[in-house]
């Protein structure tokens, strides 16, 4: 039988703010253990949490870029119950009955069309600690296992999509798509491989044509966008399988492995917990304001994929242009503030994704701490389209002014860079190179052309590179004429 | 003068005018807690060395002129549920015995910094949960009064302190009743403030939603003063609330006159005892002589207060105890081969019976399948209640019952039938819901036992309350009745 595949997802993303969502303490990773902790995320008896605003700002913030139909009202929090070492209260703050937002999509591009991914809901809740187990891998068989509580109560944010997913592939784009946002908005580092964004899913089959849902999974540990293009299809093959053969899909969580690619069974629907879920009493009901959606919306500002439409029609650029450029909001923004400056889309941003990002990339420096700024690069491609400089000599202009932050014409002019376009001048020097290469211009004369090359090369050379090419290349062929 | 017999206001006018020193009080409190805690057993921890300490540093700033608060230099005893820092605090519970809070509750840093001096930790129903101070994990308290009687709970270890003089203020919590009920049982003043007007932070949750910090004091005045030391918004607590804070002891004024009181019909019928009954009548009638208007209201919601607490106190319960897991401060288990193994035998060794019984039926209370049925029922019948208050509020500045339905029964008498035990807050809990002030001041005796009078009043108004406890204070004589304390 033919079968088509729904996929929901469920992400969870480590929310950059300074300190953690309940409590004053540093989120900063990778400190000495039980370094960054207070009586509030180590559940001391009598403490109480207070939420972080800076939190509830990047969900707005998020929830308006995913365009949440609710946001404004109240949202309220909840104590998820369960036992577990890296969880000091034996309970998780969380949202479950009204979350913080509702009811947006995010809009992907599968095989060339667009299509819109529901999002079910926006919430906030706070990290588990880390457990090191002392042993064995796990805390079954582990020796002892110590309890680093640092991240415990960094925020998380968990977005749930609809189960409108309709391939792995088309969960590994939206996973991209969405990791794109949350970059650019600045509100996660989306690093998958530490755990910062980290996915979950739901998967099941369905007769072609049929409506209803079948029995789903959920699988676990996918730290890749390509682990869960693979995962999801492991498991799909794998109910497939069973489906064919007669049998029935199990509800069950399912662990992937990625080395062995395949999904194996977790805990069933039997064994999962009763979480026994009740409103925070220690949290009053947050109610967001249109005034502070409103606020925060203001420091959204466009969001990527209209950014690239207007890219791809309004500057004409290429879509790998589009996509470089966008992967970055800060070089998004420069390369804006270049065009507004000077209307050469392509021309700008063939050195906002050439030289420049080779630049940042091997500082690994974003374009803020870079020595440049929109200005300095338009002034270069005046400079250029001007005939000043040629375009080889101002990528070494530029390599100056990203290594010493000077202006692009203190450098041009301090090293004398200057372009010769004087026809006069780059006569003499013809000449000069004429009469000393003989053999070479014996050659171009008797017919051999590429002779002319070389001979180009050494007019550039006694100039230092300074020779306007076009100009060298017209006065050259009218002496070798002669 | 027996220092020790004195309440705050009269030691602070003898520190003012040279009569006593802070560290003449401080040992007078002391000598007379050895010759008298080992019958009563209200503390479980003396901090003594603390205490002539600070009393030294507060001599010293009394002789510098400095001004200082009207608690500076009063003895004052802590219920054990409030962290102090370095101070072991203990909830009367074996899983929290050699807990050692790394920080200060904000009332503890509060009464600290107004210069108060905290002279023990007070003993309590395990976790706040009993009606008895039977439920401690280490002993039971006496009540003054009548040392084979209960001194009331869950406060009844600060209750029973101030009651035998041991100290002359007391810091209590109520999630139920537990200030109110202990100070009607030790015949001592308890007021329960407005739900966020003191801030839980640092004070160990039974019930998150109801908890609330009190004063526990010989007189109406001492209450009065209290109450605006330890009151007041705090940013560590969100559920603490922006009000100003009155000076309560400004407003404490000699005079009902006008006031609108009703009288809960549901409290003075079937249920309670017929002393009780008689000493809050003539209580009410006192009131109305000295020109009060006193009229009875129904408040039919009342008879479901109490079921409807014990569905959500547990279900708040059994989520804030889970913390007690042996992983990361407090009791472990030694049986501890895996992980599920220690969590069931530290919290099995760890808590009591009354404790378990109360996790059990507030888990089951969440469990999916019930949560619709119990914990969402109850919330809707306590906005019931609450509505209920909101209207009776509207006729009347004040309501009035008995604190509780009888007076101290006997250690031993209730402890293996739980619901007569619950069914001795049936007045105080509908108040803790409601999340509104009430205070029990001394009203009479009924078998020489000590009666409280409940003066309930609207959110955030404890200054009416106080001003008619004052007024019936100061034309009544009870507050006056002191404990013989006689050797058992």
């Amino acid at each position: 039988m033919d079968y088509e595949t729904v996929i929901g997802l469920e992400i969870h993303a480590q929310l950059l703010t300074e300190s953690k969502i309940f409590c004053g303490c540093s989120t900063k990773f990778g400190d000495p253990p039980n370094t960054n902790i207070c009586p509030v995320c180590t559940g001391q008896p009598g403490a109480l949490p207070v939420l972080n605003k800076k939190a509830v700002d990047f969900a707005i913030k998020t929830a308006l870029a995913l365009n949440c139909r609710k946001i404004e009202g109240i949202s309220i929090f909840a104590r998820k119950n369960y036992f577990y070492p890296d969880l000091p209260k034996n309970y998780q703050i969380s949202q479950y009955e009204l979350p913080l937002a509702e009811h947006g999509y995010l809009e992907v591009t599968v095989a060339g069309t667009r299509k819109k991914i529901s999002i079910k809901r926006v919430h906030l809740e706070e990290d588990a600690g880390k457990l090191v187990h002392k042993g064995a891998s796990g805390i079954r068989g582990a020796d002892h296992s110590n309890v680093d509580l640092n991240r415990t109560g960094v925020p998380l944010m968990e977005i749930v999509s609809e189960p409108d997913i309709r391939s792995p592939e088309e969960a590994r784009i939206y996973m991209e798509e969405l990791r794109r946002i949350l970059v650019y908005l600045g509100v996660c580092d989306g690093n998958m491989e530490e755990g910062s964004l980290r996915c979950d899913a739901n998967i099941s089959l369905r007769p072609v044509g049929s409506k209803g849902l079948g029995v789903k999974t959920e699988v676990k540990n996918m730290n890749s966008f390509r682990a869960i293009q693979h995962a999801l299809n492991s498991e799909m093959k794998r109910q497939k399988e069973v489906l064919d053969e007669g049998g029935k899909i199990v509800q069950e969580t399912r662990l992937y492995n990625d080395e062995t690619n395949d999904t194996v069974s977790m805990r069933s629907k039997e064994e999962a917990h009763d979480y026994r879920y009740f409103p925070e009493p220690d949290l009053v009901p947050l109610e967001i304001d249109r005034a502070w959606a409103e606020e925060i919306g203001k420091t959204i500002g466009e969001m990527p994929v209209k950014k690239r439409e207007r890219y791809l029609k309004e500057f004409g650029l290429p879509e790998h242009d589009v996509s470089v450029i966008l992967a970055d909001r800060e070089l998004a923004a420069f390369f804006e503030e270049s065009v507004r400056l000077l209307n050469k889309p392509k021309a700008i941003s063939n050195w906002v994704i050439g030289d420049i990002s080779a630049h940042l990339n091997e500082k690994k420096i974003a374009i803020s701490k870079a020595n440049i700024t929109p200005e300095q690069l338009v002034e270069l491609i005046k400079l250029i389209e001007n005939g000043t400089i040629s375009g080889k000599l101002a990528k070494d202009v530029l390599a100056k002014v990203l290594d010493t932050g000077k202006n692009v014409n203190d450098i041009v002019s301090e090293s004398g860079l200057t372009q010769i376009s004087d026809e006069g001048e780059i006569v003499r020097i013809v000449k000069d190179v004429i009469k000393a290469n003989p053999k070479p211009v014996a050659d171009y004369r008797s017919g051999k052309q590429t002779a002319s090359a070389f001979l180009v090369g050494q007019i550039m050379k006694a100039t230092k590179g300074r020779a306007n090419p076009d100009i060298v290349n017209k006065l050259l062929k009218q002496e070798l004429a002669q | 003068m027996e220092l020790y017999k004195l309440t705050a206001h009269e030691l602070k006018a003898k520190l003012d005018n040279g009569e006593a020193s802070c560290v003449d009080i401080v040992n007078a409190v002391f000598e007379h807690i050895k010759n008298t805690d080992d019958k009563v057993g209200g503390f479980v921890t003396q901090t003594k060395q603390h205490a002539l300490n600070k009393a030294k540093d507060i001599d010293k700033r009394i002789k510098a002129k400095e001004k200082l608060s009207p608690i500076a230099g009063i003895p004052i005893a802590v219920k054990d549920n409030m962290c102090t820092k370095g101070t072991v605090t203990t909830c009367s519970s074996r899983i929290l015995e050699n807990y050692i809070p790394p920080y200060n509750a904000t009332v503890v840093e509060k009464i600290e910094e107004a210069g108060a001096i905290m002279i023990g930790k007070t003993n309590m129903d395990e976790f706040a949960m009993g009606s008895s101070t039977e439920n401690s994990a280490f002993k039971v308290t006496k009540n003054p009064w009548d040392l084979e009687t209960v001194p009331g709970g869950s406060s009844g270890g600060s209750a029973a302190v101030v009651s035998a003089n041991e100290t002359i203020l007391a810091l209590g919590s109520d999630t139920g009743g537990s200030i109110r009920q202990p100070a009607a049982f030790c015949g001592v003043v308890g007021l329960k403030p407005t739900y966020g007007r003191v801030s839980r932070y640092g004070l160990i949750a039974f019930a998150s939603s109801l908890d609330q910090i009190g004063p526990l004091t010989k007189d109406v005045t001492d209450c009065a003063t209290l109450l605006g030391v330890i009151s007041g918004d705090d940013e560590k607590d969100s559920t603490s609330i922006n009000a100003p804070v009155p000076d309560y002891r400004k407003l404490l004024v000699n005079n009902v006159k006008g006031t609108k009181i009703g009288v809960v019909k549901e409290l003075m019928g079937k249920g309670i005892s017929e002393g009780v009954k008689k000493a809050v009548k003539e209580a009410i009638k006192k009131l109305e002589s000295l020109g009060a208007s006193v009229e009875e209201v129904s408040m039919p919601t009342f008879e479901y207060g109490v079921p409807t607490y014990y569905l959500l106190a547990t279900a708040e319960a059994s989520s804030n105890l889970a913390r007690y897991d042996g992983v990361k401060y407090g009791h472990r288990s030694s049986s501890r081969q895996d992980i599920l193994t220690m969590y069931n035998e530290t919290r099995r060794e760890g808590f009591g019976p009354e404790v378990k019984r109360r996790i059990m039926l507030g888990t089951y209370a969440l469990s999916a399948g019930y949560y619709d049925a119990y914990y969402l029922k109850a919330q809707k019948v306590r906005t019931l209640i609450k509505n209920d208050f909101d209207k009776a509020f509207i006729r009347f500045d004040v309501l009035i019952s008995p604190t509780t339905p009888t007076v101290a029964f006997k250690v031993g008498e209730k402890v293996d039938d739980p619901l007569s035990m619950y069914l001795s807050d049936i007045a105080t809990i509908p108040v803790n819901l409601a999340g509104i002030p009430a205070i029990s001041v001394p009203c009479g005796f009924s078998d020489n036992m000590p009666i409280g009078l409940q003066i309930i009043g609207k959110a955030f108004d404890e200054a009416t309350i106080l001003r008619v406890a004052y007024t019936y204070e100061q034309n009544t004589e009870w507050h006056k009745s002191k404990v013989k304390l006689t050797a058992a």
